[in-house]
């Protein structure tokens, strides 16, 4: 289970890498998307990947051992929320500085930091 | 509860005043009224950690390793009072300088935001929650820079949210490894739980991470671009609060995950950090010398002061430490000052840019003088609070052997002179472009008072060095020896954690 979780993990940092690298606006935010996922998956498999294990059992019952920690998951849970945040922030901020700058290459992008002329 | 006040009241102000969205006179008041309450309540905390040693008060009364722990030690209390101060200077300057327009987009909900999450990753004593403070910061950093619309600031924006981001995911996987390999997210119990095993794999990546996502905070070469991209694009007002402010956060953080998590002589992060804040520093004050803006200059002089804070905290000798902290707490009243004075230059002389203004010096000698007060505390000139920021770095690089680290000291006081000598003679000096009657009119009291404020501060700090110093080194020592820290968050006796 945990080497399928770090196969899929690497495989999503490489596209998402790859991505980021195009230098336009709109493949860089898909490629932090892909990322920011993969950082997701990292986090969920530090908390042990168990199968028929409940974390939580009703009652006077003791946690069964071994079975998954709970606390990253909440942390993930924390990361996606905040990460869908900052990824519609992102976007919305790609289509606007394409609509005023005219352009998505970041290249092209040289308003604030003008080329200086001799 | 005292700890929480510095989370509750910005959170508060920030939901008064987007109560208040129609009017902007309130909104303006609000913020007036937040600001000083925010310094009010930073300076009963740090009476209280002067006068008893360091505090801890955990959330929802969870007890320490499990809950979230806020808490105040000497460096968390006079960051935020600082906090406050900025805070203050900012709202009282920004009473004219930022715009109805900006204010109408929500200038002051996002300035107060920002505030909350700066004054929490300045509190917090849980790695996760200082992460979650980080991004309350970033977001409303994130809003404050866009909301003018203009194209330059759209810009700059795209590459501060872009490489921002980047350090975003570094923390929070470098965090998740972390947790991984020690079950620990209090920082105090990661210092009993990390101890001795600076040199393992997994620590090692996650300290890799975490210097990474950090780094890009603090702006260190070479994850430095974001940050002359976009801080001369918005308004004075919220380019002081992020020159005063975020780059500090990443300061601090690091320096509160190289002493207190994880000590930095026990890892390899020492050498790499020696390098990096060297390399921050020539970036810095070289960049400062080929711009042709007040705040394009004034961006790049952020790294060399960074630079020579990393530098202090990397030396990793107690006199290092000190001069650190030291530079790190007079610099956020410093950089506050000097983006505060550049937005009334740019207001008399109608532009920031060197190519269109001039004759300030003609039409408002006072303020001159008022620029030059922390333009040679940065330069690091006696008799203002840089220089012994300056003298105590350079002492500690000589005494730790590091000659090339005090040679680049000094030498970057030298380059940061003539970047400000170059301001003051593009703005203030050579005659306006347009004639001499092109730059000129009255400032208003709201400009005058926050420049007067901070100046005095700074020539005070550096009058009566004594006490800031020797409030440094109090600071530094809790931060090598964190007895008390540990036994606030964990209780007593409860370090001996094998």
């Amino acid at each position: 289970m945990e080497v399928m979780l770090a196969l899929t993990a690497g495989v999503l940092v490489a596209a998402g890498a790859y991505l980021m690298m195009t230098g336009k606006t709109v493949p860089y935010v898909f490629g932090l998307t892909m990322i920011s996922n993969a950082a997701n998956l990292i986090i969920f498999s530090t908390g042990r990947l168990t199968l028929a294990k409940p974390a939580l059992v009703p009652g006077e019952a003791i946690t069964i051992s071994g079975a998954a920690n709970a606390l990253p998951q909440a942390l993930i849970l924390t990361a996606i929320v905040i990460g869908f945040g900052l990824l519609v922030f992102a976007l919305a901020l790609a289509y606007r500085s394409y609509y005023a700058l005219g352009t998505a290459e970041m290249d092209e992008m040289r308003v604030a930091e003008p080329v200086e002329r001799d | 509860m005292l700890l929480f006040w510095p989370l509750v009241i910005p959170f508060l102000t920030m939901v008064a005043t987007l109560f208040a969205w129609r009017s902007i006179r309130t909104q303006r008041a609000l913020s007036l009224l937040g600001a000083a309450a925010l310094l009010a309540v930073a300076l009963v905390i740090l009476t209280r950690v002067i006068a008893d040693g360091p505090f801890a008060e955990q959330a929802g009364a969870w007890p320490a390793p499990f809950g979230i722990t806020m808490v105040a030690d000497g460096l968390s209390a006079a960051m935020i009072t600082l906090t406050g101060l900025v805070a203050l200077a900012a709202a009282v300057f920004g009473l004219q300088d930022v715009s109805d327009g900006e204010a109408r987009s929500g200038h002051h909900p996002l300035a107060n935001a920002l505030l909350a999450g700066v004054c929490g990753a300045f509190l917090t004593g849980d790695l996760f929650n200082m992460y979650v403070w980080f991004e309350v910061m970033l977001i409303s950093s994130f809003g404050l820079l866009v909301i003018g619309g203009r194209k330059a600031a759209l810009d700059g924006a795209t590459k501060y949210v872009g490489l921002n981001l980047i350090a975003t995911v570094a923390f929070i996987s470098g965090v998740g490894l972390l947790y991984g390999t020690t079950g620990a997210l209090n920082m105090a119990d990661l210092h009993g739980r990390l101890a001795g095993r600076g040199g393992e794999a997994g620590i090692l990546m996650a300290t890799g991470l975490i210097i990474f996502a950090f780094g890009a905070k603090a702006a260190l070469f070479p994850l430095h671009f974001w940050l002359p991209a976009s801080y001369h694009t918005p308004s004075f007002t919220t380019s002081a609060l992020f020159a005063a402010l975020l780059t500090k956060v990443g300061v601090y953080a690091l320096i509160r995950y190289f002493t207190l998590i994880l000590p930095i002589a026990d890892t390899p992060a020492q050498p790499a950090l020696l390098w990096i804040g060297g390399f921050t520093i020539l970036a810095g004050a070289l960049g400062a010398l080929a711009q042709s803006g007040v705040r394009r200059v004034l961006n790049y002089s952020i790294m060399s002061s960074i630079g020579a804070m990393i530098l202090g905290l990397a030396l990793a000798t107690p006199l290092a430490l000190v001069g650190a902290v030291f530079y790190l707490a007079q610099d956020m009243i410093v950089k506050a000052n000097l983006y505060l004075v550049a937005g009334s230059a740019r207001r008399l002389a109608g532009s920031e840019d060197f190519a269109e203004a001039g004759g300030l010096w003609r039409a408002a000698p006072w303020l001159a003088a008022l620029f030059l007060v922390p333009a040679l505390s940065l330069a690091g000139v006696p008799p203002f609070s840089g220089f012994w920021a300056k003298l105590i770095l350079t002492r500690a690089s000589l005494e730790a052997g590091g000659y090339w680290c005090a040679a680049l000291i000094l030498g970057s006081g030298l380059m940061t002179l003539l970047a400000m000598a170059r301001i003051f003679a593009e703005m203030f000096w050579k005659s306006h472009p347009e004639g001499d009657v092109a730059a000129g009119g009255r400032l208003p009291a709201a400009a005058w008072a926050p420049l007067v404020a901070l100046s005095l501060l700074i020539a005070g700090a550096g009058i009566f060095a004594a006490p800031g110093v020797e409030a440094s080194e109090a600071i530094a020592r809790n931060l090598l020896a964190p007895d008390a820290y540990l036994a606030a968050v964990l209780g007593p006796g409860a370090e001996v954690r094998p």
